[in-house]
This record gives C-alpha cells, sequence and structure tokens, in this order.
C-alpha cells in the first residue's frame, strides 16, 4: 500500500455537481474571513494584519476564559447554520424540480451526500455549537464563578468540536461524505455497500466532536455541581443552569454510547470485524438500538438549555418571579430520566412486538406530561405580569407555537399503529423540524439575543430582530406543514424522485419557498449584526443590567470582565440580583478586594486538536504511518500538559481595584 | 496531612478534580456497558465458528486475573506509602505495580495471538468480534494505565512528593482500582459464563 493510502489524486476530481460543494466552500471562506476582518477592523488593528493574527492567536484562540470560548463555538456554530441551510436548499430545490421525467438538478449520489451532511451538520455542528457556546458564556456567570471547573479541558473540548468540523468540511473537497443518511445505518454504512470514505469522514469528524462534549459534560457538571457561590443551594440556582446541569448529565450517559458505537462500526469497516454486518453473525439492528440510546437523549440534550433559556426570558421579560420553580425542576429530572427510556420508538417497525412496543409507546407519550407542565409555567408566569414583546420574548412566543404543535405530532406518533404508517415519511421529518428549529433554534436566538449585551456591552437591533423573528416563524410553517400534509400522503424522507401524478410538487413549492424565506430571515440575523455593531454606541449597556434581570449575571458590569465578579457574590435566594436590587444592596461602597486565580492562556488545547484531525484524516484514508504519529503527539501534549504545575497567575487585589474603578468610570462616562 | 487539610484553596481544588474524575470514570463504564451489552448480544453469533467454551482457558484467565488483582492492591500500597511521604517506597510499589500489569498484558496479548494464530482472529463471527473488543479496550486502558504509572513514577522520582503529585497518584489509584472492577466483569461474564454455556 502507497504512503498515502488510498488517498490518490482521483479524490480531488469530483462530478458536475461539485461546483455547489465548492461554492459552499467559498460561502463558509468567505463569511470567516469577513468575520475575521471584521472582528480586526473593528479593534482597529487593520493597519497591522500580523499584529492582528498575533492577537487573535493570544486573545482569542489560546484564551482559557469560557466567554471568550463561548463566542468562538457561537461564531463556528454559525457558519456551520449556513451551510446546512445551503444543504436544505439543495434538498428542497431536487424535491421540486425531480419530478416525472425530470431528475433534477443533482445527480442521486451527491443528493444522498446532501441530506446526510445536513442532518450531520445541523445536529452536531450547529446545535451543539450553539448550546456549548451559551452554556459557556453563561453557566459560570449564572453561578457566580470566575470560571469553569476544568478550564484546559474547556478549551480542548471547544477545539475537537473545531477538528471534526474541519473534518467533515474537508469531505467536501478532499474525498466523499456518506451517503448514507445522519445516522448511518448498517448495513448499508458497512464497507459491503458503502467502500468509499465517506462514512469513515462521518464516523471520525462526529467521534472527534463528540468526545469534545463529552469533555465539556463532564467539566460543566463538575463547575454547577462545585462552583457555585456561597449560599446558592440546589434549589436556588437559576433554572438555566438547572436545565443545563440535567443536559450535562445526559451527555455523560449517552455520549460514551456514541463512542463505543462509532467505534464499533469503524472497526467492522477497517479491521473486518462483524459487529453489524448482515453476515458471519452481525447483528445490524444492534446497532440502530445503540445509536438511538444515544441520539434520544441527545435530543433532550439539545432542548433543555433551550427551556432553560426561556425560563430566564419568560421571567424577566414578565418582570416576574418564575411560577412553579419547584414543579420545574422535577418536571427536568422527569425529562432527563425518561428521554432514557423511550430510544426503541425510532424503529416500532423493527418487529420487537407489540408489548415492547407498547412500553416504549406509552413512555413516549409520558414525557408530554412534563413537557406540559413546563409550558403551563412559562404561561402561568407571563400571566399578570407585566410582560416586554422585545425580541428573546417574541422567540419565546414563537417556541410556545411550534413546540407545542410538534410535541402534539410527537404523542401521535407514539402510538405505534400510526408510527407504522407514518414511519419513514415526510411526516417524520416534519415532527422532528418542529421540534428542532421551534424549540431548539429558536431557544438559543432567544438566549444570543438575551445575552448578547451582557457579553459585548451594546444591544442588538430590536427592529432587524423582530424581521427576522417574523421571516423564521413564517417560513418555518411554510417549510413544514406541507411536510406533515405530504408525510400523510405517503411520501418517503429522502424521496429523491416521484412521479408527477402523485400530486406532491405543489406542497412541494410552498416548502422550498418557505426554505427561502427562513434563509432571508438569517439574511436579517447577519443584518442585524452588522448594523447592532455600527451602532453600537446608542445600544451601550451601561448599568450591566439591560432588561432589568433577576440573576447573577446581571450584577456586574458589561461587558462582563475576564474575572467575571471582582468579589464572590453571596446569595440568599432565588433571583439574587433582583433581591439585591429590592434592598438596595447592589454595589458594596467600599469593596475589599482579595488576590485572585486565574488560567494562563495555553496553544495545548489546539495542539491536541490539529493532531486528532491527523489521526481522523489518517483512519479515513487508512495512512496509518500517519495515524501513529499523530496518536504519539496526542500523548506527547497530554503528557506536557498534565505534568505542568504552572497553569495559573495571579491577578493581585491592587491590580483588580484599579480594574473595577476603570469600569465604574466608563460607566458614568457614557 | 494537617498542613494539607488547612489549606482551603488546594483541598477545594482537590474535591473539583477527584469529582471530575468520578464523573470521567462513570462515562468509561458507561462506555465498557454499551460493549457489555453488545457482546451479551452476539456471543452466541459464532457463525459456525468456535464458541466461549471452545477457545478459553480458565486456568490461564485465572492467572491474569490474580495478576491485575495484586496489582491493585499494591498500587493501594503505593499510595498508603505517597500519604506517609516514603518517596522510595512509592516508587518501589509502582514498580512492582508495572510489573504486574505489564505481566497481565502479555499473557492477554499471548491468548489474542494464540486465537489469530489458529485462525480464530476477530473477522470470524460477530462473537470474536465483540470479544476482541471488549476485552482488548480493557487491554487498552490497562496500556494507558500503564504509561500513566511510568510519568508518574518519573514525577515523584524528579520532583517528590508535593500537592500536586499526591493528587495525581490519586486518580491514578482510582484508574487502577477500576480496571481491576471491570475486569472482574470480564471474567465472569465473558470467560465464566462463556466457559460454562458454550
Amino acid at each position: 500500500m502507497s504512503i498515502l493510502g488510498r488517498l490518490t489524486p482521483e479524490a480531488l476530481q469530483h462530478g458536475p455537481l461539485a461546483a455547489i460543494g465548492l461554492v459552499n466552500v467559498a460561502i463558509a471562506g468567505a463569511v470567516a474571513a469577513l468575520v475575521v476582518v471584521g472582528l480586526l477592523s473593528y479593534f482597529h488593528l487593520w493597519s497591522r494584519l500580523v499584529g492582528g493574527a498575533k492577537w487573535l492567536w493570544s486573545e482569542w484562540l489560546t484564551s482559557l476564559d469560557p466567554k471568550k470560548i463561548g463566542v468562538m463555538y457561537i461564531v463556528l456554530a454559525t457558519l456551520m447554520l449556513l451551510r446546512g441551510v445551503a444543504d436544505a436548499g439543495m434538498i428542497r430545490a431536487q424535491q421540486v424540480l425531480s419530478v416525472g421525467s425530470s431528475h433534477g438538478v443533482i445527480p442521486v449520489d451527491t443528493f444522498q451526500q446532501v441530506f446526510s451532511a445536513h442532518g450531520t451538520i445541523m445536529i452536531f455542528f450547529v446545535a451543539m455549537g450553539l448550546m456549548f457556546g451559551l452554556i459557556n458564556l453563561i453557566v459560570p456567570l449564572q453561578i457566580g464563578a470566575r470560571d469553569v471547573a476544568f478550564p484546559f479541558m474547556n478549551s480542548a473540548s471547544f477545539w475537537l468540536y473545531a477538528a471534526g468540523m474541519a473534518l467533515i468540511n474537508l469531505s467536501l473537497v478532499v474525498g466523499e461524505f456518506a451517503a448514507t443518511g445522519w445516522l448511518a445505518y448498517p448495513p448499508l454504512s458497512e464497507l459491503a455497500y458503502s467502500p468509499g470514505v465517506g462514512v469513515d469522514y462521518w464516523i471520525w469528524s462526529i467521534q472527534i466532536a463528540g468526545i469534545g462534549s463529552l469533555l465539556s459534560g463532564i467539566n460543566f457538571l463538575v463547575t454547577i455541581l462545585k462552583m457555585r457561590a456561597p449560599g446558592m443551594t440546589l434549589m436556588k440556582m437559576p433554572m438555566f443552569v438547572w436545565s443545563v446541569l440535567n443536559s450535562m448529565v445526559l451527555v455523560a450517559f449517552a455520549f460514551p454510547i456514541l463512542t463505543a458505537t462509532l467505534a464499533m462500526l469503524a472497526l467492522d469497516r477497517a479491521l473486518g470485524m462483524h459487529f453489524f454486518t448482515s453476515s458471519f453473525g452481525g447483528n445490524p439492528m444492534m446497532y440502530i438500538n445503540l445509536i438511538w440510546a444515544w441520539g434520544h437523549p441527545e435530543v433532550y440534550i439539545l432542548i433543555l438549555p433551550a427551556f432553560g433559556v426561556f425560563s430566564e426570558v419568560v421571567a424577566t421579560f414578565s418582570q416576574k418571579r418564575l411560577f412553579g420553580y419547584k414543579s420545574m425542576v422535577w418536571a427536568l429530572g422527569a425529562i432527563t430520566f425518561l428521554s432514557f427510556t423511550v430510544w426503541l420508538h425510532h424503529f416500532f417497525t423493527m418487529g420487537a412486538g407489540a408489548n415492547v412496543n407498547a412500553f416504549f409507546g406509552i413512555m413516549t407519550a409520558v414525557i408530554a406530561v412534563p413537557t406540559g407542565v413546563k409550558v403551563f409555567n412559562w404561561l402561568f408566569t407571563m400571566y399578570r405580569g407585566r410582560v416586554h414583546f422585545n425580541t428573546p420574548m417574541m422567540w419565546f412566543l414563537g417556541f410556545v407555537m411550534t413546540f407545542t404543535i410538534g410535541g402534539m405530532t410527537g404523542v401521535l406518533m407514539s402510538i405505534p399503529a400510526i408510527d407504522f404508517q407514518v414511519h419513514n415519511t415526510l411526516f417524520l421529518v416534519a415532527h422532528f423540524h418542529n421540534m428542532i428549529i421551534g424549540g431548539v433554534v429558536f431557544g438559543y436566538f432567544a438566549g444570543i439575543t438575551y445575552w448578547f449585551p451582557k457579553i459585548f456591552g451594546f444591544k442588538l437591533n430590536e427592529r432587524l430582530g423582530r424581521y427576522a423573528f417574523w421571516c423564521w416563524v413564517i417560513g418555518f410553517c411554510l417549510a413544514f406543514i406541507p411536510l406533515y400534509i405530504l408525510g400523510l400522503m405517503g411520501a418517503a424522507r429522502r424521496l429523491d424522485h416521484y412521479d408527477a401524478s402523485m400530486g406532491w410538487q405543489g406542497l412541494f413549492i410552498v416548502a422550498g419557498v418557505g426554505v427561502m424565506v427562513i434563509a432571508l430571515g438569517i439574511g436579517f440575523q447577519i443584518l442585524q449584526m452588522i448594523v447592532s455593531v455600527r451602532a453600537r454606541k446608542q445600544n451601550l449597556d451601561t448599568t450591566g443590567d439591560p432588561w432589568n434581570g433577576r440573576t447573577l449575571e446581571w450584577s456586574t458590569v458589561s461587558p462582563a470582565p475576564f474575572y467575571n465578579f471582582a468579589i464572590t457574590p453571596g446569595v440568599h435566594g432565588r433571583d439574587p440580583f433582583w433581591a439585591m436590587k429590592q434592598s438596595g444592596h447592589v454595589r458594596s461602597e467600599a469593596p475589599k478586594y482579595q488576590d485572585i486565580q486565574l488560567p494562563k492562556n495555553s496553544a495545548m488545547g489546539i495542539f491536541i486538536a490539529a493532531f486528532a484531525f491527523a489521526f481522523g484524516f489518517s483512519l479515513i484514508w487508512h495512512i496509518w504511518w500517519l495515524a501513529v504519529v499523530a496518536l504519539l503527539g496526542i500523548i506527547s501534549c497530554l503528557i506536557l500538559r498534565l505534568t505542568n504545575d504552572d497553569t495559573e497567575y495571579t491577578l493581585t487585589a491592587a491590580e483588580l481595584a484599579r480594574l473595577e474603578s476603570k469600569n465604574s468610570r466608563k460607566g458614568i462616562r457614557s | 496531612m494537617s498542613e494539607l487539610k488547612t489549606n482551603l484553596p488546594a483541598s477545594r481544588d482537590e474535591s473539583k478534580t477527584v469529582f471530575g474524575f468520578w464523573v470521567y470514570l462513570m462515562t468509561d463504564c458507561v462506555l465498557f456497558a454499551s460493549l457489555f451489552a453488545t457482546f451479551a448480544v452476539l456471543r452466541g453469533n459464532t457463525f459456525g465458528g468456535p464458541s466461549g467454551a471452545d477457545l478459553f482457558s480458565l486456568p490461564f484467565v485465572l492467572g491474569e486475573t490474580l495478576l491485575l488483582l495484586t496489582s491493585s492492591f499494591t498500587m493501594g500500597l503505593a499510595v498508603l506509602a505517597t500519604q506517609r511521604g516514603l518517596k522510595t517506597q512509592v516508587l518501589a510499589w509502582l514498580a512492582v505495580t508495572v510489573f504486574l500489569g505489564a505481566a497481565f498484558l502479555t499473557m492477554e496479548l499471548t491468548e489474542f495471538t494464540n486465537l489469530v494464530r489458529e485462525g480464530n482472529s476477530w473477522v470470524r463471527s460477530g462473537f470474536l468480534s465483540s470479544f476482541f473488543t471488549l476485552v482488548g479496550t480493557h487491554g487498552l486502558h490497562i496500556a494507558t494505565g500503564l504509561l500513566w504509572i511510568g510519568v508518574m513514577a518519573a514525577q515523584v522520582y524528579r520532583r517528590g512528593l508535593g500537592h500536586a503529585t499526591l493528587r495525581r497518584l490519586t486518580l491514578l489509584s482510582m484508574f487502577w482500582h477500576f480496571l481491576d472492577l471491570i475486569w472482574i466483569f470480564i471474567f465472569t461474564i465473558v470467560y465464566l459464563m462463556g466457559a460454562v454455556q458454550g
């Protein structure tokens, strides 16, 4: 075998549709360049690009500050959102055009890669990225901590996520991507039926990103349980923190299953094992059980923090304490537990028998109960509150509508007999987009708008935010309500072609228009960002508390300083900052500062991720010597970092006092 | 020791790391649980090839087990010596642990090599795929542990027994005992039940 394994010049040659892929890369690259250039010019570092690069390296890329890591997560996730939406546009275009004698614009194998990439990207690199971004930004602030439990591990997690993302984008240029759907069911994903490198790209990009997620899960679990401000008992934690805690418990339980499952599929493909093959005693259904034992909790991993965001948003913009705090906590706990008891509803048609299906069907329907508790609690929070209809609140109202519809179709499908009818149809596709867009995505958009001033020091433009909201809601309805109808009419998901006599084309056209409206919404969001940055002077948050907030993050200045709090706050109840404002004890007159310990920057996370990228790449292309080198690189980096005792520095009390007085002067001046 | 307890920031840091490591071990436990579940499903799928009863030699595996259990005991002795500040003893017990662990790993690799040589490698059947993966994953953990012990010993040798060393040794011993526990399950479920039921 050659020194480059199975990597040959043909890997760079693509079919006629390569253009679309390359256009995607070009779009992503251009946007990335724009963001970097924008950041550079925003901080007046244009003149010296080298200086800019150095600044980027030392202030951002090697930073262990969770707020900066959070921003980097959100920037990368946004780039991937653009690629995911471009994929969605291609799927819609194909299904509008590929009817009767026409076969659309995309060859079948490319179409299969497009829908596989769409799902993989949206879940692993958009939703997970936005989620960990928000968690990094807000959890330490909300619990009154200066940092996460393991700052270096946090940086390594982020860079592993970036390495996975680099691999999945590389598949556009070098080789191909999986044509097997976003969960790569065997035996289709086995070597016998998918001999190319596509499935290997899928395996290693999400394996690497997934290990990053697992480490983040451990990190935030420990952060929340061990680093809360004095007095903040569990039942005094903000609801967002509760939701993240539950989500991270799920990460810790579910992601190892993904790691093991992907490893077994990789062993089947690379070493000729027979875990999931259709012969030699393999069992493909075992894979499907395992992947959903991860996959079902995964959707709750994504939605729980969105629930947390809405709990904060509704209480703040209703100027009222959250209704039913305790029942909210128990509902979260119940959902967390139940999410591990329903995975089989993804394959009722497997033939496990009526009794097994009945059990999983009932458990699935039962999840609607705690979820319903949460929806009603949010609505009761609004009831007789002083509701301010800011953009985050608009996202909440859109969420209630779409999420409730999605929830009802979910309960419909929890009945196995009905599921047999709509299994693998566009009805299901409409259902989970209803939950993921209407629930997860709207939630994270609300969170980003809500907490933006805390991180950057100014508010986002309200009017453009509202335009974006209406485009998303209307576009969403246009894009997915037709899919429910099509699904009931029998249109299968991942459909490449259909006969004109089916009469489906009209509905597909409506759905296509819906995607365009959503794309317009994204355009408004980009415009909103540009306009808000340019007009930031008018929207400065000088108080640190732009929305009359309730929780600790609003008690520090905006943008939050790198040390979060000069003095660790004491907590005596729920909504601690609200209580401080009511009693008039917002800031101490003559604060007594103490030396604080903060983590030094480290580039080791980047190096580890770079080696992990090389490791994944070499396993995809069977370049075994490179795999050994990369593995040794990872081990060396880990040993160097973990035997290093000099990882923190001291911010002295005097320096802290100087920074604090500068912050307060800035507030008065502007 | 008393100095350790009064130093509040250091001890808080300690509890964070130790707790975090416990959580990590639990995630590793879930990983092994997935492999055990797969093994349980595939154990009968021999596809006409040999079953566990045909392949396993219980006395051999008992020897492996005794080596690993003893290494867990000597690791405990190393931690006890650390707490008493006896550097030479720590190094000695770590050396014994490495020796026992390496002996275990050698036996496991011998078993694997013999299986492959007799034509019963992982490509033979679903049962053998899951057997090699489950036992091999444990072996890979043992190899990682051996590397860790080596690095740890070098650190103790060069830097002595400070706070950081004590914390790292605690984590290392947790890891090692955890692997012992996993092995007990492998011994029972893979080898004993395999040999009995066939």
